[in-house]
């Protein structure tokens, strides 16, 4: 009897040790292939762009990088000698993504550090929400409200010709950026501890030196990260600029022009391209331009990132 | 319990009359106290964990107005002046150095630090802030550990460091007051017996309030010591007195280690 029972706990205390590992196992090896998942989404991702794009370079398509990389003139539709230069598109994203990323760092900082430091109770609960909502607006509204809203309104006050421009898509873009850039502005001064603050307070500094000389430098790597958050939106955002920059393929001389983006010539032209003809591999090579553009965006924060921690460590 | 026949004689710095404080509208913190804090001296404040300690530190230099729900009543005064009707409460704290429990480096340099709260005022010229930062640094036992890296983050040095640091910043403003709030909790003895030797020093200028729970500290320190316990004040009295024949039985229990 009691060797049997020695036996039987003997048994139990192994096979529980050895469920127990499984599981481990099992979680660590689950946790492994979600952290891992997202390089290799990342990297299928560049191999189908690109390898939609890379026959341009060695097929038969009558392609020369050369125009595509200086020349202004894209008109990849016509029938006897189409014109594939991203100039004008690169331009146009450009201009349209400075001027929303001028209105909107400023006003989403602005407004972070007046959610997280200047209000409390209910206004804070309720802007919160209403600023979540303002993120979870559909890009085609937005686009819709550049269209039937902005556009008149810049007609109108402006004298512009065309409603839909620069300053639309900017305007507009900016929108939807802000809600980006406040709410993880908010949480990069949210996580400043209290003493940071008190020691401040209790050096006669005013709220606002506090803000300045103190929360912005202890926060300034999760700023700089929703600053980033809103360009990436900017730069990659499709639908709302379709609608609101007028979608014209020219080099803009002011913010009244309209102009195309990269993002909305991909969306608007995919649909018509011959599948597998010239159009259609450089739609993606443009894709292949959007990816090195955000790739370069990326590693110039690293490096401002890693050069201001560089300069603390000295 | 007559809280200020003890030290009717000096000039009184810091006082306070009939104060209450409240965290909500149940929760008192601070029960009826009247002290008065004289110029030049170090003023002990012990007492066990909650007992309101820190609550009279922040009336001083109002930074209870930062509680949302701490409400004072009563009078609490600096050179006689009642600080709940002072419009400018920055100049007011400028003029009180403050130092919490735990280290807290602003994220910034060590010279910047300590050169903070001067910059804010308005001075600007080079040699006066560097002769300023390095005086402080000094009288707060931390120079020669820094002075080859001033430039180096403060949330960089160690905690006994950050607290030295904490206490140059402080001083960085010639204050009139200075307040420390357990600032030896962080720090090892030999630090905790240099900045003691410095405080000594200091009070020639300054009036130094200790908020401590090390009682041994007070009475190495303190010229007057004041004993809270449940946020009521139970005795205040010259550091000996206190420490040699308390008026009440509790603070001889508290004072010789037979509390509670």
């Amino acid at each position: 009897m009691a060797t049997a029972e020695v036996v039987e706990t003997g048994v139990t205390v192994e096979r529980d040790t050895g469920s127990f590992r499984l599981g481990e196992w099992l979680i660590v090896a689950l946790i492994h292939v979600c952290g891992i998942s997202a390089i290799l989404f990342v990297l299928a991702i560049f191999a189908f762009v690109f390898g939609e794009a890379a026959p341009l370079f060695w097929g038969d398509y009558g392609f020369s990088f050369a125009e595509f990389a200086t020349s202004t003139h894209w008109s990849p539709a016509h029938p006897t000698s189409p014109h594939y230069g991203i100039v004008a598109l690169f331009v146009g994203t450009l201009a349209v993504s400075v001027l929303s990323m001028a209105l909107a760092v400023p006003l989403g900082l602005g407004a972070a550090v007046y959610v997280s430091e200047f209000c409390e109770g209910k206004r804070k609960e309720t802007l919160k929400i209403v600023i979540e909502l303002l993120a979870a607006i559909p890009s085609v509204v937005w686009g819709f409200i550049g269209v039937m809203v902005m556009s008149p309104i810049i007609i109108h006050g402006l004298g512009a010709s065309i409603g839909t421009n620069i300053l639309n898509g900017g305007v507009i873009l900016a929108l939807m950026s802000v809600p980006v850039i406040v709410s993880v502005g908010e949480d990069a001064l949210k996580a400043v501890p209290d003493s940071f603050r008190e020691a401040g307070l209790a050096l006669g500094a005013s709220r606002w030196e506090i803000v300045y000389r103190v929360l912005f430098p202890a926060a300034k790597n999760g700023l700089l990260a929703a600053v980033l958050l809103g360009v990436g939106r900017a730069i990659g955002e499709t639908m709302a600029v379709l609608m609101a920059t007028g979608h014209a393929v020219q080099i803009p001389t002011s913010v009244l022009d309209p102009v195309q983006t990269l993002t909305a010539t991909i969306a608007a032209e995919m649909g018509e391209a011959e599948q597998h003809g010239t159009q259609f591999r450089v739609l993606f090579l443009i894709g292949v331009v959007l990816f090195a553009v955000a790739f370069v965006v990326n590693l110039t924060a690293d490096i401002i990132v890693k050069g201001i921690r560089g300069k603390q460590n000295d | 319990m007559n809280a200020t026949s003890a030290n009717v004689a000096a000039v009184e710095k810091v006082g306070f009359r009939d104060v209450d404080v409240y965290y909500g509208s149940k929760k008192k913190a601070i029960q009826d106290v009247s002290l008065s804090i004289p110029k030049n001296s170090i003023f002990a404040i012990i007492g066990p964990a909650n007992s309101g300690k820190t609550t009279l530190l922040k009336c001083i230099n109002r930074t209870i107005d930062f509680v949302p729900s701490a409400k004072v009543e009563g009078q609490v005064a600096v050179d006689g002046v009642d600080v709940s009707r002072l419009r400018n409460v920055f100049s007011l704290r400028r003029r009180i150095g403050m130092v919490f429990p735990l280290p807290v480096g602003l994220p910034m340099s060590v010279y910047d630090n300590v050169a903070y709260a001067p910059r804010m005022s308005g001075m600007r010229r080079g040699a006066e802030l560097d002769a300023l930062v390095e005086k402080c640094l000094r009288q707060s036992a931390l120079w020669d550990e820094v002075k080859d890296r001033l430039h180096m983050l403060g949330t960089k040095l160690s905690g006994g460091q950050q607290q030295r640091l904490t206490l140059a910043r402080a001083l960085s403003l010639r204050p009139e007051i200075l307040c420390l709030d357990e600032f030896s909790i962080a720090i090892d003895p030999v630090t905790t017996m240099k900045i003691e030797d410095v405080l000594l020093e200091l009070k020639n200028e300054m009036t130094i309030v200790l908020v401590t729970n090390l009682v041994q500290q007070a009475h190495r320190l303190a010229d007057y010591t004041a004993f809270l316990n449940d946020s009521r004040l139970v005795e205040v009295d010259r550091t000996e007195k206190i420490f040699t024949e308390p008026a009440q039985q509790l603070t001889y229990d508290y004072v010789s280690g037979h509390f509670g």
